[in-house]
């Protein structure tokens, strides 16, 4: 908590109703976010369990400077990932920090299921749970627009929200956050669903007064200038992320069509430029964030004879523009934007869900399953019929649907085709096959995304590749990331945000810290998830790495397994080196 | 005398930058609710953004008006200026003003107006606020 010493947290207990705050002295040496949460969860979690059953919690956390300085807006929820089976983390923008500060909570802590669907309205330190009968079933668009118009507090609230395929607990269901945002990996929205939760809204009028004005705007100056005057974070802004689709297509490392192939040949007509000459209507900002690489297309599309039009605006990324486009071989912008605006509406992982009907794709081709499963003639290229197809997928239409639900590693599983089962120990892959760094990074990474160790980056840094170098700038960036995720901050800014500046701002804020108990503090979170790893059965030794990563060449060439698995068994010991350390 | 308006809120991405830095200078508050500009949504984030923010308002004021014990001094090339002394917090000024655009803090018991000290432009990334000279 800001200018305080103690960490203080929302127990909501769904089963019972019951409503408890506490305030963690103990947790100060966690700075917050994702140490906080981490703790939380190593505390509350029940291995033994499954990972959608009523006694899991789930996590929201904050850190200690969330909302005073720019681009210091994210929030980390923490949980048990029903799609990989342990350490569930991801990470939202929006209004999410901002107002949870506003309300006067550093973490949030639900367990138990509600008797009837429900959903939680934190108002400061009023706190109900509301029913949420007739909004069930609603997609996510729909039901923020309802709860809009019947909750209090517009313009300073936050909206959370599950579609379709949370309540159905699609193992890789999302939670929409204000509109734009998402916790989009591993399946928080399943869990979600399983507590028996369509929304929550979260707002609050808490103030606090500035300690040292003179210090703390001199820094916030100083940060506003960095990203606003210098190229730091130009690409954000410009074309947003899919300026990726270009430079990844060209380095021949961008994953098509079931990562059959690595280069696209229609990746010039889905470009980040052409995605905004052709349907870039507006960008938008997370709160407190001067950047703005929200970026929102627009398009519209006839939905009957004479001028029926109806129009569509969502947001775009180079993420969803691989998984929903060169991953199945969709080569038109409008095209990549409906299949966006149908997982948003159901409300699913678009990483995911691009993957899991890509290796249906190919398995359809390949004859393992057939129409009689996927009741669809699914086709790279056919965005209608995978249109169809997300539409089945969240509401489980049959068997087939069902498995695939359960992600692609269990349809893999389940129907043969592991070996193109376009998955990292049961998460599926984002858009880089650039090599090592990024296979063994997901692998070790812990949650198993890009967003861990960013192994995509070190295999792009590197011209003569190294192995043990690549596992040692890997160690170092997901130890640094522990840092940059405590305190919440964009990753996006991570560039800006170096030690010297996260010194900087903790210190005009009155938390006074030095480079080395920074590290210490790194190291401790670390820890804390390499634990809860452990405790949820996890080695990273015993990963089956599916063969076609080896087999379609990644910018350092074709892979070799058995470099791989070295890596993995150096990576292996420098986390147990680490865990031998005193505190 | 320049004052603020808010020009061009359209190209507006809803960062609060404005409010940050308002509350900031001028509450030393880290609250946006401190801020005297306030950046709503119509309808919900797929609407447009809408800034709330003192008109300006020359001659007849409406604020300064009601104020019963004149806390709410004119200010030269518009709005008002606050003289937190002589204010006896009766929340008039806030019903008076028409835009919605005077906050009652309820913690000081003093109601926030806003300067047109140009803070907020200074942080708008996408130049949607200005500090304008009034043509008179
Ligand atoms: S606060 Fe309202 S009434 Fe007063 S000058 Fe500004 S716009 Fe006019
Ligand atoms: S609250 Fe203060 S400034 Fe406003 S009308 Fe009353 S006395 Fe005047
Ligand atoms: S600073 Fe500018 S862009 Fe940001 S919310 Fe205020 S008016 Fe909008």
């Amino acid at each position: 908590m800001l200018y305080e010493n103690s960490i203080k947290v929302l127990y909501i207990d769904l089963s019972t109703g019951k409503i408890e705050i506490k305030r963690r002295t103990d947790m100060a040496g966690y700075l917050g976010g994702v140490g906080v949460a981490s703790k939380l969860l190593e505390e509350t979690m029940r291995p033994e369990l499954s990972p959608l059953a009523a006694e899991q919690p789930m996590i929201l956390a904050i850190g200690a400077i969330s909302g005073i300085y720019p681009l210091i807006t994210k929030t980390v929820a923490m949980f048990i990932s029903p799609l990989t089976g342990e350490l569930g983390e991801s990470y939202a923008g929006g209004r999410l920090a901002l107002t949870l500060s506003m309300a006067g909570y550093d973490a949030v802590v639900i367990h138990g299921k509600a008797p009837r669907p429900s959903y939680i309205v934190i108002d400061g330190g009023n706190i109900e749970i509301k029913d949420a009968r007739p909004i069930w079933g609603m997609d996510s668009d729909v039901v923020g627009q309802f709860i809009r118009d019947h909750v209090k507090g517009s313009g300073k609230r936050s909206i959370l929200r599950i579609g379709p395929a949370g309540e159905k607990m699609v193992k890789f269901a999302s939670v929409c956050v204000d509109t734009y945002r998402h916790f989009g990996r591993l399946g928080l929205g399943a869990v979600m669903g399983s507590k028996h939760v369509k929304a929550i809204i979260v707002t609050g009028d808490k103030s606090t007064k500035i300690k040292e004005y003179k210090d703390y705007f001199r820094v916030y100056q100083s940060i506003f200038k960095s990203v606003t005057e210098t190229d730091l974070m130009a690409k954000y802004h410009d074309l947003g992320t899919s300026i990726n689709v270009e430079v990844i297509n060209a380095l021949g490392a961008l994953p098509t069509k079931n990562l059959t192939e690595s280069h696209f040949d229609g990746a010039e007509k889905i470009t980040g430029e052409a995605f905004a000459n052709n349907h870039l209507v507006r960008k938008m900002a997370c709160t407190g964030c001067p950047v703005g690489c929200i970026h929102i297309g627009q398009f519209r599309q006839k939905f009957d004879d004479g001028y029926d039009y109806e129009s569509l605006s969502v947001a775009y990324d180079y993420e969803l523009i691989y998984s929903l486009g060169t991953l199945l071989g969709v080569s038109k912008t409008d095209e990549v934007l409906h299949l966006i605006e149908a997982v948003e509406k159901t409300g699913m992982d678009a990483i995911s869900t691009g993957v899991a009907l890509a290796w249906a794709t190919e398995g359809f081709m390949k004859g393992i399953v057939t129409v009689a499963e996927t009741l669809l003639p699914l086709t790279f290229g056919d965005s209608k019929i995978y249109y169809q197809a997300i539409l089945y997928l969240a509401n489980r239409k049959n068997d087939f649907y069902r498995v695939l639900g359960e992600g692609t590693r269990s349809a893999g599983a389940t129907y043969g085709g592991k070996e193109f089962a376009l998955q990292v120990a049961g998460n599926e892959i984002p858009g880089y096959h650039t090599g090592y760094g990024n296979l063994v990074g997901l692998t070790v990474g812990a949650r198993h995304s890009h967003l861990c160790n960013a192994g995509y980056a070190v295999d792009q840094s590197i011209s003569t590749f190294d192995e043990n170098k690549a596992v040692d700038a890997l160690f170092m960036e997901e130890l640094e990331r522990c840092v940059l995720n405590s305190l919440v901050i964009c990753l996006f800014a991570r560039k800006v945000y170096n030690r010297e500046t996260v010194l900087k701002a903790l210190n005009a804020t009155g938390y006074v810290l030095t480079d080395n108990e920074l590290t210490t503090i790194a190291k401790r979170i670390y820890k804390t998830k390499l634990g809860i790893k452990e405790k949820l059965g996890f080695d990273p030794r015993q990963v089956v790495l599916p063969e076609r990563f080896f087999k379609t060449p990644s910018i350092h060439g074709t892979l070799d397994p058995l470099i791989a698995e070295r890596m993995i068994n150096r990576y292996v010991e420098k986390c147990l080196l680490l865990l031998s350390e005193e505190n | 005398m320049k004052v603020l308006k808010a020009v061009e809120m359209n190209r507006c991405i809803g960062c609060l930058s404005c409010m940050i830095t308002c509350a900031t200078v001028n509450q030393q508050d880290h609250s946006i609710l401190k801020s005297a500009i306030r950046i709503k949504t119509s309808g919900g984030l797929t609407g447009k953004f809408m800034a709330i923010v003192c008109q300006a308002c020359k001659d007849d004021v409406p604020c300064a008006e009601v104020c019963p014990t004149g806390a709410l001094v004119q200010r030269k090339g518009g709005g008002v200026l606050l003289d937190k002394e002589n204010c006896v917090g009766c929340e008039h000024c806030v019903t008076a003003c028409t835009v919605d655009a005077i906050y009652f803090d309820h913690s000081t018991k003093l109601p926030i107006v806003c300067k047109h000290c140009g803070v907020c432009a200074r942080f708008c990334p996408h130049g949607c606020l200005q500090l304008t000279e009034e043509v008179q």
